[in-house]
C-alpha cells in the first residue's frame, strides 16, 4: 500500500473541518480533509433551514448555502478531499507524527502520515436509551437529527404524527420541518423550566404552528408493539415525574432532541484527554490537545449553538498548526477552570501573557450578570453580561496584561446589578 | 391593543411588545427590540407576518435526489401551506447551481423561490 504525506489531517469535513482546512492551506501546509459523506459540508446539508451565515458571509443562508461556500474557500486554498472515506485508526509514530488507515468503496484501504491532525468530527446525537424511557420497543422511535436526514436528504416522511422529547434546537427545527411536510405534531416535552433552544425557534418552530411545549414534563413510557401508538407524559414535582398526573398522546412517532456528545473515540485511542464537562478534548489557548500536533475545534471541542462561530474557532485553532509545525513550542501552560454558574470554559490552559478568548456554557439564565476571572482569589478581569442562558454560548476576551500567569485563572458568572 | 412578540430576526430573541399609536404619523410603537431590525419585524408581525420558507424538491439525479430550495425573502405566511404543495410536486431536471431560479413572482409577491445547493 502506497503511504500518502500531507502536513496536516482534517479528520471532519463539516464547518470546522473546511474553516480550518482553508487556513492551514493558505499557509503553505498540505491538507487532507477526510469525511465519511461524499460531498463536504457535514451536518450543515441536512439542515436545510435558514439563519446560517450572518457572522461569517454577512448574509442569511441555509445550511447546505454554508457548507458550499465553507468548502468552496477549502478547495480554492488548495486542500485536497478524501470523502466517502471513514477513519479507522489514528495512532502516534515513532518520531510523533501521525499515520491514519481510511476505509472507502472506491479506494480500499488508504494509508495517510501527516504531521499534525485536526479533529473536526463533530457530534452524535444522544439516544432514548441514554434516558433510559421505559416502555415497549417499536419503530417510530428518532433521534431528530435522524429524522431530519431522511426528511431533508432522502425525502422520507418518518411517520403522520410526533411527539418531540427536549426542546433543543435541532427539536424545534424538527418541528416546523414536521409540519410543513405535513405531519402532525402534538407536542413538544421538555424537563427543564425554560426550553434548551433559541428563543426565535421556538417563536418561529412552536408558536406558528401552535405547537404545545410541555416545561417541566418528562415522557415516562413509550407505548405501541409494531409502531408507536402514543407516549405517556407526567409532569416533574420537587425533580421526579408525578405518576398521578400523567396523561396520553396519541401519536406514531417520537423524536429525540436531547442533546449532542462530541465524536471523541478516534482521539480517545490515540492518548487525547478527554474534559469530563465538555464530552470534548482539553485543549490549550492554541486549541492543541494533550497530544503534541492534535488539535481539535468545533463541536468534536464543546457544542456550539451557532455554525458560524464554529468556523470561527476552528480558524482561529487552524492559525497555531504552522508555527507548531515549524517547530516553535508553545511554552508553559497554565490551567483555567470554570467556576461558580458556568458548566465549562475552552481552553482548559492558557499561555502566561497572551491575549485568550474563552468559551463558556452558562448554566443560569440572569439578566445584568458579571463574569469574572480571579486568579489567587484576586478578580483581574470582570465583564458585563447583560443576558446570559443556557442556551447561547458566551465567549469573552481577557487581555493579555490580566492573564499574569501567577496562578490557574478561574471564570465565576454571578447573577444581579452588584459586583 | 398591546401584543407581545418574541423577535426571530437573530438568535438574540428580543421579546418585544408592539401596540398601535393613535393619532400620530408613526403607527406602530414597538418597545423591546434592541436594533432597528427588530422594530420592523415587529410592524411587519402586525401587519403582514411573513416567513423564509425552505423545502426539499424532487430531481433526476440518483447523486442529489433531494435538492434544498428556500423563497429568496421572506414570504407571506398565509400563502405557505399552498407553495410548499406545489413544491412538492415538482421534479427538478439537474444541472442546478446553488443560487439558480426554480419559481419566478409567486402569487405575484416578486418572490423566487432559488435552490440552495449545486448538482452536476
Amino acid at each position: 500500500m502506497k503511504t500518502e504525506e500531507y502536513a496536516v489531517a482534517v479528520l471532519g469535513a463539516g464547518a470546522a473541518g473546511l474553516a480550518a482546512a482553508a487556513e492551514t492551506s493558505s499557509a503553505g501546509l498540505s491538507t487532507l480533509v477526510i469525511d465519511r459523506e461524499k460531498r463536504p459540508g457535514g451536518i450543515l446539508l441536512q439542515c436545510i433551514h435558514n439563519g446560517f451565515g450572518l457572522r461569517c458571509f454577512n448574509e442569511e443562508l441555509t445550511g447546505p448555502e454554508y457548507a458550499e461556500r465553507a468548502a468552496r474557500k477549502a478547495e480554492e486554498s488548495g486542500a485536497v478531499f478524501a470523502l466517502g472515506c471513514s477513519a479507522t485508526s489514528l495512532r502516534i509514530r515513532e518520531d510523533g507524527t501521525f499515520e491514519l488507515l481510511l476505509l472507502s468503496g472506491a479506494d480500499g484501504v488508504r494509508k495517510i502520515h501527516a504531521r499534525a491532525i485536526f479533529l473536526a468530527t463533530g457530534c452524535r446525537e444522544r439516544t432514548r436509551a441514554s434516558l433510559a424511557i421505559p416502555g415497549t420497543r417499536p419503530a417510530g422511535v428518532f433521534t431528530a437529527g435522524a429524522a431530519q436526514k431522511l426528511l431533508n436528504r432522502e425525502g422520507m416522511l418518518p411517520g403522520r404524527s410526533a411527539v418531540i422529547v427536549g426542546s433543543g434546537d435541532i427539536g424545534l427545527i424538527m418541528a416546523r420541518r414536521l409540519r410543513w411536510s405535513g405531519i402532525e405534531v402534538k407536542a413538544v416535552i421538555e424537563l427543564l423550566p425554560h426550553p434548551s433552544g433559541l428563543p426565535r425557534n421556538v417563536a418561529q418552530c412552536l408558536d406558528d404552528f401552535a405547537i404545545p411545549l410541555y416545561l417541566e414534563h418528562a415522557v415516562v413510557r413509550i407505548c405501541g408493539k409494531d409502531r408507536v401508538e402514543g407516549v405517556d407524559a407526567a409532569p416533574l414535582e420537587n425533580g421526579v415525574p408525578n405518576p398521578e398526573k400523567r396523561f396520553h398522546i396519541e401519536c406514531d412517532t417520537v423524536l429525540f432532541s436531547v442533546g449532542l456528545i462530541p465524536e471523541n473515540e478516534l482521539a480517545s485511542s490515540a492518548g487525547v484527554v478527554l474534559n469530563p464537562a465538555t464530552g470534548g478534548a482539553m485543549v490549550d489557548a492554541n486549541y492543541e490537545t494533550t497530544v503534541p500536533g492534535i488539535f481539535s475545534a468545533g463541536n468534536v471541542l464543546h457544542v456550539h449553538d451557532l455554525v458560524d462561530f464554529v468556523s470561527e474557532e476552528a480558524a482561529r485553532a487552524a492559525r497555531n498548526i504552522p508555527a507548531r509545525l515549524a517547530g516553535t513550542e508553545p511554552g508553559t501552560r497554565i490551567r483555567a477552570r470554570a467556576g461558580a454558574n458556568l458548566k465549562y470554559v475552552v481552553p482548559s490552559w492558557y499561555f502566561p501573557g497572551r491575549k485568550t478568548l474563552f468559551s463558556f456554557r452558562p448554566l443560569i439564565v440572569a439578566e445584568n450578570g458579571w463574569l469574572r476571572a480571579e486568579i489567587n482569589g484576586t478578580t483581574v478581569w470582570r465583564k458585563r453580561m447583560p443576558f446570559v442562558r443556557p442556551a447561547e454560548m458566551i465567549t469573552a476576551e481577557v487581555e493579555a496584561e490580566q492573564l499574569s500567569g501567577e496562578g490557574e485563572v478561574v471564570f465565576h458568572l454571578q447573577e444581579g446589578e452588584t459586583e | 391593543m398591546k401584543r407581545e412578540i418574541l423577535c426571530i430576526v437573530c438568535p438574540r430573541g428580543c421579546r418585544m411588545t408592539v401596540e398601535r399609536v393613535e393619532g400620530t404619523g408613526k403607527k406602530w410603537r414597538v418597545a423591546g427590540n434592541r436594533c432597528p431590525r427588530g422594530a420592523a419585524h415587529a410592524e411587519q408581525e402586525m401587519t403582514d407576518p411573513r416567513r423564509t420558507v425552505t423545502a426539499v424538491v424532487r430531481t433526476d439525479s440518483p447523486d442529489l435526489p433531494y435538492l434544498p430550495v428556500r423563497t429568496d425573502a421572506p414570504f407571506p405566511r398565509a400563502g405557505i401551506p399552498a407553495l410548499l404543495n406545489r413544491l412538492s410536486t415538482m421534479t427538478v431536471r439537474t444541472p442546478v447551481h446553488c443560487g439558480d431560479t426554480l419559481l419566478e413572482n409567486i402569487d405575484n409577491t416578486g418572490i423566487r423561490v432559488i435552490v440552495t445547493a449545486s448538482c452536476p
